[in-house]
């Protein structure tokens, strides 16, 4: 606040002596570091620090959309944890999580080995394996709940007239395999881009005397692959797959679109389910509890994120 | 790959090998956005008929394309979207331009623990968030508006641009900017005249980016906005051609291959940016 009559003076009368001053305090680095970082630190309090204090209030609290309730302690918690439903949703997400991040690694290293050979049309090849990671995921979502139609699956009748499937096939999102399945592969289809280009920028950066050092001492493909490739890609690797284990981990669009959670849960994530009970159901209370499970998840991730990279 | 030791023969083998691997892969990408495409165009009969073959269009007609201007508000959704996501990146790039120089450049007391703060919210899943934010955004008065996205989508734009421009200002080099403060330059003015300008491929990498997240967003503009007249495309599309049990899939279709159009155009021009934008984001993480 004593700033205040100077800056105000420097305002109104343009003192050549006080102006001077004003430009020395900003050019100090301090005081243009803390200036220029202001806007965003002032952003992530308002919109995500605090909010996050919101979500613990609301789950600590039994606050129903439109009337704030009173605190009721950790029976938001008792009540969901004594839950059939979000029980199946924890399980859920840990199948979903574990089989897709593991399709994602094993399928995106290998399209990244056969990318980075110096192919015709590399270009071309590469933007038409990145296109499913830049459209929008909910509206190619929603091609593939076409594509899963319990009538009309392209899937289906192609498997029927190859032989591979008998008559009808799956109701591929009536069934609770089958949708999980669905939902899985629509998330490994979009996700496996951003695997195979991260991966293939780390393939690129190995320097090639490595590969040619081995091959003189007479080591074959796969053993220029595990002991060469491998464990210089194993940095890259890791930071793909823990980036990708929380987004999969909180994944909301390709359930809510695909099953929205069905048939009978067996298809809900942490976010879909909060999302239906705290929005659609309006018990916010209960839906922020959901939603900060996937706290845990995150914070982990941080910490390995963390440790790891102070090693580097 | 590797010239000189192995003979032609074994080269071109390998080459075929790629190649025939490199088939499915290209197929499982690009099946979904064909089968859109032609499913876009398919009279309702031939939709519905089992005894079509579902990947050809045997008359093409465009009659749900018209559906969707004319019956929907598909048009306002997609100004919507331009407007919000223009909006959005625009706020995001000066706020994430200052915070990445600042965690780059400069050195303050409290610096590593406001990259760090930067580095975790960046990490923070919209889906953790979005319960609270739909109370935050009623107690500002602007839910059910475009501003409500415009308001909330810079949190996890400004994280994600901050980091990936920090490491495209590290690339400068200092002695250029000393130079320019030596020469009596403010600091301001090095930011905006010397680093500006060298740093303009991550700034275009950066509004490309954030561009198509703001656009493809499907959690924030299905929670804060239920009135027709200001979804955005992509909620438009997907909550608005489903009426009770009536689903119109030729519409779907046809609005999802609309929406994505712009992504595509930029995508296709920008495709470099696009690489080189995704290994920067999590490498450098």
């Amino acid at each position: 606040m004593a700033v205040g009559p100077r800056v105000l003076e420097v305002a109104g009368a343009p003192h050549a002596g006080h102006l001077r001053r004003l430009r020395e305090w900003v050019e100090q680095e301090h005081v243009f570091g803390y200036g220029l970082i202001l806007p965003a630190i002032l952003l992530l309090v308002c919109l995500v620090a605090y909010p996050f204090g919101m979500a613990i209030w609301f789950s600590l609290s039994d606050y129903w959309v439109g009337s704030p309730g009173p605190f009721v302690g950790l029976a938001n918690y008792r009540d969901i944890l004594g839950n059939e439903v979000f029980r199946q949703t924890v399980w859920n997400s840990f199948v979903f999580t574990a089989i897709a991040v593991a399709l994602k690694t094993v399928l995106g290293v290998w399209l990244a080995l056969l990318l980075a050979r110096n192919l015709k049309f590399k270009r071309l090849l590469r933007g038409a394996v990145l296109l499913p990671w830049v459209i929008p995921t909910a509206l190619s979502t929603l091609g593939w709940w076409w594509m899963f139609d319990s009538l009309y699956s392209v899937v289906n009748w192609t498997a029927i007239r190859l032989g591979i499937m008998s008559a009808p096939g799956p109701n591929w999102l009536g069934q609770a395999s089958y949708a999980m399945a669905a939902v899985i592969a629509v998330n490994v289809w979009r996700g496996l881009p951003f695997f195979a280009i991260t991966v293939l920028a780390g393939l690129v950066a190995i320097p090639r005397e490595y590969y040619e050092a081995a091959e003189v001492d007479g080591a074959s493909a796969w053993l220029r692959f595990r002991h060469v490739t491998l464990p210089l890609l194993r940095p890259v690797i890791a930071v793909v797959t823990l980036f990708s284990t929380i987004f999969t981990f909180s994944d909301f669009n390709i359930v809510q679109v695909l099953t929205r959670g069905g048939p009978v849960n067996s298809t809900h994530l942490f976010a879909t389910l909060a999302y239906q009970v705290g929005l659609f159901g309006g018990n916010l209370g209960q839906g922020a509890a959901i939603s900060l499970f996937l706290f845990p998840m995150l914070a982990a991730v941080v910490f390995v994120q963390l440790r790891y990279i102070r090693r580097e | 790959m590797i010239t000189g030791v192995r003979s032609r023969g074994a080269q071109r083998r390998s080459a075929l090998f790629a190649y025939a691997n490199l088939v499915p892969f290209v197929f499982f990408a690009l099946f979904p956005f064909y089968f859109m495409l032609i499913t876009s165009f398919k009279s309702n009969a031939e939709l519905y008929n089992l005894k079509s073959i579902p990947f050809l269009v045997e008359s093409p007609v465009v009659e749900h394309y018209g559906l969707l201007f004319f019956r929907t508000e598909f048009l306002t959704w997609m100004k919507n979207s331009l407007v919000i996501s223009v909006t959005a990146t625009s706020i995001s790039l000066v706020i994430s331009i200052l915070a990445g120089y600042s965690l780059a450049r400069l050195r303050y007391r409290g610096v590593g623990s406001f990259g760090l703060a930067v580095f975790i919210t960046y990490l923070v899943p919209p889906t953790l968030l979005f319960l609270p934010l739909s109370q935050v955004v009623v107690s500002l008065g602007i839910s059910d508006s475009i501003w409500a996205l415009i308001v909330t989508y810079p949190t996890f734009l400004v994280p994600f641009c901050t980091w990936l421009l920090m490491g495209y200002f590290r690339t400068v080099p200092r002695e250029v900017e000393e130079c320019a403060l030596v020469d009596g330059a403010s600091r301001m003015q090095t930011l905006w005249r010397i680093v500006l300008p060298m740093a303009v491929p991550g700034i275009v990498c950066a509004a490309l980016f954030s561009f198509t997240l703001t656009w493809n967003e499907f959690t924030y503009a299905l929670t804060f906005i239920s009135q027709t007249a200001n979804k955005t495309a992509v909620v438009g599309v997907t909550a608005d051609l489903i009426r009770g049990d009536i689903y119109y899939w030729g519409s779907l279709m046809a609005g999802a291959v609309l929406a994505s159009v712009p992504i595509v155009v930029i995508y296709v021009w920008f495709l470099d940016y696009y690489v080189s934008g995704l290994t920067a984001g999590a490498v450098k993480g």
